[in-house]
């Protein structure tokens, strides 16, 4: 068998066995702490133009399904694992990690120290990489250096929904209308939101505020998704014009977009904050909240207007993880409530919002109630 | 919440069968939590072999009983304002709600701190349990108590097949089952109502088979909530957790399965208001093609139910410590004097705090050690009973590796999963696949043979994915087996775990030819970090595990350094006593700065908190990963023999010192005693030649080869005489001979045990037995203290009540004694700690002198040190490691001899986990049985006395009634304590001949008959709690009431009254009652810190 290669920008060179399809894939090189959800992971379309290292050793334990998916397909350029397991056993298992790699045209890497990789990043930041199987380690670096860099694209049009959608297809019961903004959606965020009794919409990322307004959403939610906010001139506008005409969740980039909209910039983590582990203080009850996060960009919070606080921090190093609005109805998050994968201690959220929603429908005037 | 101003800590007492190391793992981190929040800390433990009762880790320490007029009296004198009683196990939280329900809480204002008695209740209570699960809808297993037929039948309806049917009040589970079918149903459930006492059992809905998966959970006060670690276990539902093998984190849980079980157990923790940790156990639906079940539809979530919580530290959370490399006991201690969990800085990385929940990016692996290598004839099924003493565990990036790695830690003769039981031949089904110890490897075996891995999954429970990593193991024996061994294929066999001495033996080479080609192509291990975060965070934790991957992490620690050299798992013969000199041995070495290196497998101990030395090494103690470490210290590739750190193996009991021979061997540097000085004292011959120079006495004895050499021995000898093998380790196999035809059986055994090699043949010697521990610099001999043992010779050290100082010694007896221990430390070069065990014989005329006899000499620390610094204040490991360094005795202010005689007795006594152990003989002998010990102080020796027997359970209460069945032999030398006995109000039973002689003495007795003669007989006695002691002697091993005698004891164990088989510890039982009889109130003796007592004021 020949050696896989992963070839960093900085010409580190770590060889594995290939796992998945045997193709060559390039895209930024990052890392996820989560142990468990593989699938979800994979399939998260935040990990769009991203080669994606898990640093538990053992992945593909339990196959893959047809439930555990969050989009349409693997959205992750490449997978590195230390070890693929190649005879998973689950009831619900349906193939195994190899398979569903091969299947979705997407290469991977196995048998790699995941862990010096993982330090690499950690020291150095996340970087481009090339993943290849039958050229030379140079050759993949002088490709490397060809190819744009991870910063460069909006991965947002490729991800989102080509035209609107209402989730579950066809059925359209559930008292409130939430429209979700596909900036690279991930499925669970519609599956709570109808499981708690909403119609969903999806629209495109390039969907605009009035054509929004124009379907009387009870509540808008701006999604999570890939790459630099600093791209997303588009949706900027459009979260622009929601503010104000109704109640408003923006998750993970949704929020970023949202930070943008009230005078943040946001910039480029170091590592970015990958995992199932994250902790989150709510500000204003001194709660603290272990949250599952994808993101490599952050909200800094000096430009924000007066009218906005920021609710939520990370307790780590403290970088804005949650915005509210004082006199709007509007909550941002920079995590994943809706897990999946990752812990559900911050499904209260979505029904926070669906307060919000609520008080929103009853023409309250108190638009920003909060209520847990 | 106020913080605290004084806290009292309460210990878990000694080391028994299900509450072990990790309590002093997790009180020492108490204390120390206490002392960084500035809150005072006063701990009381009865168990001296342990870190926390060091005087520098608490405050304040009291060694005393863990009773509740000790306690109250405690409480009384040091008034704390809270009471932290989650760190010390079962006893911990017991002692809190007895001194709650007894008023003594609120009567002194002592606020329970971390876990409300509520929770405590809510968590204990069965109903209590279920009713707070209904509230927050969790699940709980369908179960119902039911009293008759009509009933079960009912019952059956709603709980469904299988059930699980558990009559009350049985032992050991006796008259119950599992129903698969409703005739089966009936008759099980009508066994267990006539088995049950009152007619009644417990009908529950069978999860056996399920997967078991524990979370660790942390709760603060302000309702911040989250899971240290997640666990499955290897074996299913079924067998107690600590008896299962574990894996962290869980391996077959998809995420949703993952979360959703990680939600229930955050539910449990935050609707029980625990402020601190908790242990929540899960069944999951497993395969339901091996274990049936109704699988839902769509993407429904599998059904789970909630077995059990510990509302505090338990096991599984010093595990899950270890695992995570997250303090549960600190963050829970914290926690419990009102910090939140992000006011917690997090140790490992000092950058984030106690907030988070850690990420794992290696397998973690325990496998629990259990005793029936020393209790061969002991019940080996695995069930709800825990019989493991201790555990091991071991990290690395494959399962296959932890695993493999985690088999070589439990150190059980070396044997790797390669073992087989030689019955298990080809063709033959006498595998064990039920659950026992030997379980994992009867199943490599199955494997090896090409068992189908899901009829092998149906039928053991062992979820398939695991099957298939034991197949992935054996994949690759049969490669080395039939291939070349090439670059590639070591490197593999060693990310699988292989051990140069299995690729040997498969590949058919040496170990050190396989060693030799590592080296070679390069294949050595590198050492990775626990950080609690998956290598996201910069860590400073020098805690490290192997693995054979790309990026060494554990560079070459600089400077000054040395290795010290644990004790592996807590096993009988090897407990708790070492890890503390290991501990002791790394502070030492740090105070003489040098950087200290511990090397240990117990996940339970304080040795193997990352903050005990400068560096962990979690690794097996076998050649192979100690020689790969001081190579990894000496900067790697190659290195000289002069760059290897010298290695420290006085510390870690016998393990340790096993490995001087290798060490020395492959010229890694030792300090402390030699190789040499090792080998002379451990090889018989050789030792004989050297006392023999010195002028020394040793009972007199000789090697034989074959048995009938053995009897005339023993003839010219004259019995009693005591045979082994010649290799014993531990007493193991070891005989009292009363007669020629018990020598000729047991000669016959111990010659087939010995495999060729000779059988030793001593003179017994039924005098005095005394112990010293002593520290020898090559000049002087510092012998810190005598221990008197109250049993006579030929009960094990380790199982004897030994009272310091020797109280009923002569002075030239102790000069004697000291001049021997001299003579010998010098003559045999010892650097550092020594124990001698000598046997004293009255003299044989009134006038003459008592002869001193050597038993035996053990170059190195030994089960008493902690229990002799403790009572004399001698740091002794402390001194022991200097003198290793260079610094002599004399530089550190000791001279040679006898210590000064403190102005207090202690008394060690033995404590046993018989009552777990079904099946195994409590009889005192050669061979130790005990698992723990605790420590008995006070100006006098009846006081002392009286408090060792109260924390070892032995303690008498007057007028109760004893059964006394004695062996002809102590007949005589029982008459005064049966006096006593009948003086003390107790009701006298006897046996046949014991009764006989009871009446001709003219008390009164109740004869009764054996045990399948009619009634009352002896087990009719114990069984309707007639009597409430049993004093029972046996004659000999192979003679008809021995074995009419063991069921006589195992009735009494399980009973759980106290059984004296020596007629030594049965006159110090009744000579203390008798002592405390005199006084009203019951026994007199003082409570007080022990410091108090050595300085003279008790």
């Amino acid at each position: 068998m020949s050696d896989a290669l992963l070839v960093l920008e900085d010409g580190t060179v770590f060889a594995g066995e290939p796992i998945g399809a045997p193709v060559r894939a390039h895209g930024e090189v990052v890392f996820t702490t989560a142990m468990t959800g593989y699938q979800e992971a994979l399939t998260d379309p935040s990990f769009a133009g991203q080669v994606l290292v898990m640093t538990y050793p053992l992945q593909g334990n339990y196959g893959v399904n047809d439930f555990d998916v969050e989009s349409r397909r693997i959205q992750a350029r490449a997978f590195i694992v230390r070890e693929g397991c190649e005879t998973p056993v689950h009831w619900r298992a349906q193939g195994t990690l190899h398979e569903y790699l091969l299947g979705n045209g997407v290469p991977g890497i196995a048998g790699i120290d995941t862990r010096a990789l993982t330090r690499k990043l950690r020291t150095a930041g996340v970087m481009m990489g090339a993943v290849t199987h039958d050229e030379t380690a140079a050759l993949a670096l002088a490709r490397l250096r060809e190819l744009p860099p991870y910063g460069a694209t909006d991965f947002v049009p490729w991800v989102s929904a080509r035209k609107a959608y209402e989730y579950p297809d066809g059925q359209s019961a559930g008292a409130r209308h939430v429209v979700v903004l596909d900036l690279g959606v991930k499925y669970n965020i519609l599956r709570v939101l109808h499981r708690l009794g909403c119609r969903v919409t999806v629209v495109p990322c390039q969907t605009s505020a009035e054509e929004i307004l124009a379907m009387r959403p009870d509540g808008v939610v701006l999604s999570p998704g890939p790459g630099d906010p600093a791209l997303l001139g588009y949706a900027v506008e459009t979260a622009n014009g929601l503010v104000g005409k109704t109640p408003l969740m923006g998750i993970c980039l949704g929020h970023q977009v949202l930070g943008e909209v009230f005078g943040a910039k946001t910039y480029k983590l170091k590592f970015g904050h990958r995992g199932a582990n994250h902790p989150v203080r709510d500000e204003e009850t001194g709660r603290v909240y272990i949250t599952a996060q994808n993101h490599g960009y952050a909200v800094d919070d000096a430009g924000l207007i007066a009218d906005v606080a920021v609710s939520h921090r990370n307790v780590n190093d403290g970088t804005v993880e949650g915005l509210r609005h004082r006199r709007e109805p509007v909550m941002t998050i920079q995590y994943h409530s809706e897990a999946s994968p990752g812990p559900l201690d911050n499904m209260y959220l979505f029904e926070r919002f669906l307060a919000m929603v609520g008080e929103g429908m009853r023409q309250d005037q108190t638009a920003s109630g909060r209520r847990t | 919440m106020d913080k605290p101003s004084k806290v009292l800590i309460i210990g878990s007492g000694p080391i028994v069968i299900g509450q072990a190391a990790e309590f002093d793992y997790a009180g020492t981190q108490a204390c120390k939590a206490m002392r960084e929040e500035g809150v005072a800390s006063i701990l009381v433990n009865s168990n001296p072999a342990t870190i926390m009762t060091d005087e520098d880790v608490a405050d304040v320490v009291y060694i005393e009983p863990i009773s509740l007029d000790v306690v109250t009296r405690i409480i009384e004198r040091e008034r704390p304002d809270g009471l932290l009683p989650t760190l010390g196990g079962q006893t911990g939280l017991n002692m809190a709600v007895a001194l709650h329900d007894a008023g003594v809480l609120d009567r002194y204002n002592v606020r329970l701190l971390g876990t409300p008695l509520e929770a405590i209740r809510k968590a204990e209570d069965r109903d209590l349990f279920r009713r707070m699960l209904e509230e927050i809808g969790e699940p709980a297993p369908a179960s119902e108590i039911v009293t008759d037929m009509a009933q079960a039948r009912a019952a059956l309806g709603r709980i469904g097949l299988p059930a699980v049917i558990r009559p009350a009040y049985t032992l050991g589970g006796t008259g119950g089952g599992i129903a698969h079918s409703e005739d089966e149903y009936e008759r099980v459930v009508e066994g267990g109502l006539r088995a049950s006492p009152i007619g009644q059992v417990l009908v529950e809905q069978s999860l056996l088979g399920w997967k078991e998966v524990e979370y660790e959970v942390m709760r603060d006060g302000a309702g911040n909530v989250i899971t240290v670690c997640n666990m499955e276990n290897f074996d299913p539902m079924g067998v107690h957790t600590g008896d299962s093998i574990v894996v962290a984190p869980s391996q077959t849980l998809s995420d949703k399965e993952y979360q959703m079980l990680r939600s229930a157990s955050l539910n449990i923790i935050s609707a029980l208001g625990i402020e601190g940790g908790c242990n929540v156990q899960l069944a999951l639906a497993p395969n339901p093609e091996t274990t049936p079940w109704a699988v839902p539809p769509g993407d429904r979530l599998p059904p789970y139910y909630v077995i059990e919580v510990n509302p505090r530290v338990s096991r599984s959370s010093a595990l899950a410590s270890k695992a995570t490399g997250y303090p549960i006991a600190r963050v829970a201690s914290k926690i419990a004097v009102g910090r939140t969990l992000d006011e917690i800085p997090n140790a490992v990385t000092r950058k984030t705090t106690a907030a988070f929940e850690p990420a794992l990016d290696y397998v973690v692996v325990k496998i629990p050690r259990w005793p029936f290598d020393k209790f061969p004839f002991g019940d080996r099924a695995l069930g709800t009973q825990m019989k493991a003493t201790g555990e091991v565990m071991a990290i690395d990036r494959t399962f296959e590796g932890a695993l493999q790695k985690a088999v070589r830690s439990l150190e059980i003769g070396g044997r790797s999963l390669l073992w087989e039981d030689p019955a298990w031949k080809e063709g033959h089904e006498e595998r064990p696949m039920h659950a026992t110890d030997e379980r994992l490897w009867s199943i490599m075996a199955a494997v090896r043979r090409g068992a189908d891995l899901c009829a092998l999954s149906r039928q053991t429970g062992v979820d398939v994915w695991f099957l298939h990593k034991l197949a992935n193991i054996v994949a690759m024996e049969k490669r080395l087996l039939s291939e070349d061994l090439t670059p590639g294929l070591l490197r593999r066999a060693k990310r699988l775990g292989f051990s140069d001495t299995q690729i040997g033996t498969l590949a058919d080479r040496l170990p050190e030819q396989v060693r030799d080609l590592r080296a070679r192509w390069d294949i050595r291990p590198v050492y990775k970090m626990v950080d609690t975060c998956a290598a996201e965070f910069d860590a400073a934790t020098p805690y490290f595990y192997s693995t054979y991957e790309q990026e060494n992490e554990a560079l070459q620690e600089p400077g000054k350094k040395a290795l010290v050299i644990g004790s592996g798992p807590i096993r009988i013969g090897q407990g708790i006593e070492f890890d503390y000199c290991s501990v002791h041995a790394s502070w030492a070495l740090e105070r003489a700065g040098y950087r200290s290196i511990m090397v240990n497998s117990n996940p339970e101990t304080v040795s193997t908190d990352f903050d005990t030395s400068d560096r962990l090494y979690f690794e097996p103690l076998d050649e192979e990963s100690v020689r790969d470490i001081l190579e990894n210290e000496a900067g790697g590739a190659d290195p000289d023999a002069a760059d290897l750190p010298p290695s420290i193996v006085q510390f870690g009991g016998q393990t340790a010192i096993n490995l001087a021979a290798p060490l020395h061997a492959s010229a890694a540097p030792i300090i402390g005693s030699s190789s040499e000085t090792i080998d002379l004292a451990e090889d018989r011959k050789r030792f004989e030649a050297f006392l023999g120079e010195l002028g020394i006495p040793q009972p007199p004895g000789a090697a034989v080869l074959r048995v009938e050499d053995a009897m005339t021995t023993a003839e010219a000898l004259g019995y009693p005489v005591l045979v082994r093998p010649s290799y014993v380790l531990g007493g193991r196999a070891m005989e009292i001979v009363q007669n020629p035809t018990e020598l000729a059986r047991f000669a016959q055994q111990a010659a087939e045990a010995s495999g060729g090699k000779p059988i030793l043949i001593d003179k017994y010697l039924e005098g005095k037995e005394v112990e010293v521990d002593a520290i020898c610099d090559g000049e002087r001999v510092l012998v810190p203290g005598i221990m008197e043992h109250i049993e006579r010779a030929g009960v094990h050290s380790g199982d004897s009540l030994a009272v310091y100082p020797g109280v009923h010694l002569t002075h030239a007896e102790v000069e004697v004694i000291v001049d021997y221990t001299t003579r010998i430390g010098l003559a045999l070069g010892v650097r550092g700690l020594m124990n001698v065990q000598y046997v004293i014989m009255p003299a044989e005329t009134p006038a003459g002198d008592s002869n001193v006899y050597v038993l035996e000499v053990n170059p190195r620390g030994s089960r008493t040190v902690p229990f002799l610094s403790k009572v004399t204040g001698v740091p002794m490991v402390r001194v022991a490691v200097n003198v290793m360094l260079g610094q002599t005795l004399r530089e550190q202010g000791y001279e040679g001899g006898l210590w000064p005689r403190q102005p207090l007795v202690a008394v060690k006594a033995p404590v046993f986990s018989m009552s777990k152990l079904i099946g195994v003989d409590t009889y005192l002998g050669p061979e130790m049985k005990s698992t723990g010990e605790v420590m008995g102080i006070d100006a006098t020796f009846p006081a002392a006395l009286a408090k060792a027997l109260i924390s070892a359970d032995l303690a008498l209460a007057a007028g109760g009634g004893v059964l006394l069945s004695v062996a002809d032999r102590h007949k005589t030398q029982m008459l005064p304590v049966i006096h006593h006995l009948h003086d003390a109000g107790f009701r006298l039973y006897a046996t046949e001949g014991t009764a006989g002689m009871i009446a001709a003495l003219g008390l009164p007795v109740q004869r009764v008959t054996k045990r399948l003669q009619g009634h009352p007989n002896v087990l009719d006695v114990i069984a309707d709690g007639s009597v409430t002691c049993v004093i029972n002697t046996p004659e000999g091993r192979y003679t008809g009431t021995l074995r009419d005698g063991f069921y006589i004891r195992r009735a009494a164990t399980e009973k759980r009254i106290p059984c004296f088989t020596s007629p030594d510890t049965a006159r110090a039982a009744v000579d203390a009652l008798v002592a405390a009889m005199g006084r009203p109130g019951g026994p007199s003796y003082q409570v007080r810190p022990l410091a108090e007592y050595r300085d003279g004021s008790a």
